[in-house]
């Protein structure tokens, strides 16, 4: 059970896991994500969905190891088996032909975005991709965002790769050009919060997919509480995608600072333990 | 089943009667559960009540006078046969009285640890009528349960041959393990399926280690097994796979113990400031994920000014772990008076032998917090009690311009639980209230659809325990006869 069946390092730090999980894999749609635990004394960590092959049985993670359960997580190595993982968990993406739909991603944000991208060009979107990372490197599935979307725009802030600017540049050049009817957007909190600033200037309904902190990811705990529209929400079950424009971010990344100094600590650790090998 | 009557007049329990006059009886004083010190046992996650030695329990045993017809059993959730099991232990038959407390209860360890007894079998015990105290039946339950499980003779409840007929169970909790327990003694072909990675629900992630331990449970849930139930963690009926997968894999009869998983927040300002959780987030990460282990991976503020809103039994459990964190200051924050706290009475005992500080009719009314977002301070409003309200408990009303700022740096809001929205949301024509609980015939646990029945907190929308065991039995008993009537099965 859960057993990875292929692995791919789109960087350093940024993995593709490929896992059995045929049940899920039937299940799920774009927009859900399952909860992860790795070890047994493993923390349950959310991770959205990037894809899934019913014919293999297979879904796949897109991992970014920046603390101690996603490290662990992106060490495991095909053959290995994650300890638990259940979903396919929260609501679907409301999908439908909404006209020009702008998808703004960054880091391993993309990866969840894959399937929306997939699941609105269906529906007959014209999609316009604005895919944004800090440098060249962290650019991570730029081919297949490609072929998917009528237009790919690559954004790095360095400007080691594609234009040089924020994804924020991106949509905004996209919103000068032409009419779009919907945004959806997918990356760091902080990220999205500036992408949700921008589309409000221009009056244009944004979806955002909330990636907060949970532990059962069932609607038990609340610690993935944040405020929409003035209204305490569960991520796990009312989301993750909500109105971004209703959405407080600056509570939102306060909350997900709370553990900060927590993860320091055991990130020190870890790397400690993996020195003495 | 046996025949209360019956078994009363067998030689043995008439002779037993006989051998100690009720006066007698009657005098001896209620037996005090030995616990561990106070002062120790707040620094660590031991076990606090220690148990009956076999000489308190037949002690104690004595002092039931085994009445011709037996009210404590009435006020049973699940009927246990209280008078049959009291007797074997007094004449020291321990593991026939497990026997007895296992042939209709399928977690007497756990029952006898966390029931309120005070509110159930013992209200109703004869003893009580003369104005003395209650035979401790739930210290004796926990004996015979405990004796039974250190003896490493455990036995296994005898099942009718199998039926073949497959029925799932949602959720793993007392609900579901008491469902499960029963229709596999009927013969079914039992599953349960779990949505977290860990089998017991409430016992596990809820209720903390001290109070009820993890191997208790899990000794429980073993005997389970061994009867033939099976467990299926990590899936979630309605995600992972639907009720038409299940019905397509053959599954004849649903029940549903989802359990009230949603927790209330109390909607004022500051509520989402870092530090602030529910009580099932804390105690989650306590229990569950063994957050207060160096050696685990999940984080756990250990505050040292910690208040605990609320004032039931998950709040008592949660200031008590609090303490048992490194709190300074563990503090309870309840609206009304102590009096109409719904927490066991020995929890709050055992709280306050621990130096838990109690703030009553106080209400908190708003929380402060720091630049970095991490709660400081917590107003809170002075109340006082009016008039009864629905539930028959006097209603705090607000002290006008009463208020005071008290310091912490963890809250633990346990006002209450909503039920679990996953199961109502996925499964189409199902009644639900405007609460969001299932709605089910009282009689029968049955649903609106015929093969799906539920109980527990999904159904009464937050108990206890016992409550939803009780309503697992009743499911199991009317979806064994509906079962019957539809196939013809015996």
């Amino acid at each position: 059970m859960n057993k990875i069946i292929s692995k791919e390092y789109f960087s350093d730090k940024v993995v593709r896991l490929e896992v059995e999980a045929p049940l899920i894999a039937k299940a799920r749609k774009a927009g859900h994500f399952v909860i992860v635990r790795v070890g047994e004394k493993g923390e349950r960590i959310p991770l959205t969905i990037a894809d899934a092959d019913v014919e293999k049985g297979t879904i796949t993670l897109v991992v970014q190891m920046t603390g101690v359960s996603s490290t662990k997580l992106g060490k495991l190595e095909v053959g290995d088996s994650i300890t638990d993982l259940v979903g396919p968990l929260g609501k679907a993406t409301h999908i439908e032909n909404f006209g020009t739909v702008v998808c703004a991603c960054g880091g391993v944000g993309t990866a969840p975005m894959l399937p929306i991208v997939r699941a609105l060009k269906k529906a007959g979107n014209k999609v316009i991709t604005v895919l944004a990372a800090r440098t060249k490197e962290l650019i991570i599935l730029e081919e297949q965002m490609r072929s998917l979307s009528d237009e790919l725009i690559v954004m790095t802030d360095d400007g080691s790769y594609g234009n040089k600017g924020l994804v924020t540049n991106g949509v905004e050049k996209v919103l000068n050009r032409e009419k779009v009817d919907l945004c959806v957007t997918i990356g760091p909190a902080i990220m999205m919060k500036f992408v949700s600033l921008l589309t409000k200037k221009y009056n244009i309904p944004t979806v955002a997919s909330l990636n907060t902190i949970m532990v059962d990811g069932t609607g038990m705990c609340g610690a993935c509480r944040v405020t929409v529209g003035g209204k305490v929400k569960f991520v796990c079950v009312d989301g993750p995608e909500f109105d971004a424009h209703q959405v407080d971010f600056d509570e939102m990344l306060m909350r997900l600072g709370g553990y900060k100094d927590f993860e320091r600590e055991e990130m020190e650790k870890l790397s400690k333990l993996d020195k003495e090998g | 089943m046996p025949n209360i009557s019956e078994e009363r007049s067998k030689p043995w329990r008439v002779e037993l009667r006989q051998s100690m006059k009720v006066k007698e009886r009657m005098a001896i004083p209620r037996v005090v559960m030995p616990s561990l010190d106070p002062v120790y046992r707040a620094q660590n996650n031991e076990e606090v009540n220690l148990g009956l030695t076999p000489e308190l329990a037949v002690l104690e045993a004595k002092r039931c006078i085994d009445c011709p017809e037996p009210t404590c059993m009435t006020g049973c959730p699940v009927n246990i046969y209280i008078p049959q099991f009291i007797k074997q232990i007094e004449i020291g038959e321990f593991a026939e009285a497990a026997k007895t407390l296992k042939m209709t209860s399928a977690l007497p360890a756990v029952c006898g640890r966390v029931c309120p007894q005070e509110k159930q079998c013992e209200a109703k015990c004869i003893h009580v009528r003369t104005g003395k105290d209650p035979v401790a039946i739930g210290h004796l339950e926990r004996f015979a349960a405990d004796y039974e499980r250190e003896s490493g003779n455990i036995s296994v409840p005898e099942v009718a041959a199998p039926n073949g007929i497959k029925i799932a169970v949602v959720g793993s909790g007392p609900a579901g393990l008491s469902f499960a327990g029963d229709m596999v003694k009927f013969g079914y072909d039992v599953t349960v399926f779990e949505a977290l990675h860990e089998i017991g629900g409430v016992l596990k992630y809820g209720i903390p280690e001290f109070r009820l331990p993890n191997d208790v449970i899990d000794v429980e849930i073993n005997n389970l097994r061994d009867m033939g139930v099976k467990f299926m963690t990590n899936c979630i009926v309605g995600r992972t796979i639907s009720m038409e997968d299940l019905k397509a894999e053959g599954y004849q009869g649903v029940f549903v113990g989802s359990g009230a998983g949603l927790p209330r927040f109390m909607n004022i300002k500051g509520e989402n400031l870092v530090g602030i959780m529910s009580s099932n987030e804390y105690l989650t990460r306590v229990n569950l994920m063994d957050a207060a282990n160096p050696e685990s991976d999940t984080p756990v503020f250990k505050g040292k000014k910690v208040a605990v809103i609320g004032g039931g039994n998950t709040a008592m459990d949660s200031v008590r772990t609090a303490l048992r964190l490194g709190a300074e200051r563990a503090m309870i924050v309840y609206r009304r008076s102590e009096e109409e706290m719904p927490a066991r009475i020995e929890e709050v005992h055992h709280a306050k032998e621990e130096g838990i500080i109690f703030m009553t009719l106080r209400n908190p009314i708003e929380f402060l917090g720091n630049e970095q977002g991490r709660v400081t301070h917590m107003i809170v409003q002075e109340m006082e009690l009016g008039e009864p309200d629905a539930s028959g408990r006097r209603s705090p009303v607000e002290k006008p311009g009463c208020t005071e700022t008290i310091e912490v740096d963890e809250v633990i809001i346990s006002v209450g639980v909503s039920p679990n929205p996953l199961i109502p949301r996925s499964v189409e024509g199902l009644q639900l209230t405007k609460w969001g609980t299932i709605v089910v015939d009282e009689e029968t646990m049955q649903t609106d659809i015929p093969m799906i029945f539920a109980g527990g907190d999904i159904v009464r929308g937050g108990a206890t325990v016992i409550l939803a065991m009780g309503d697992g039995r009743k499911a199991a008993a009317s979806m064994h006869e509906w079962l019957q009537g539809k196939s013809g099965v015996s």
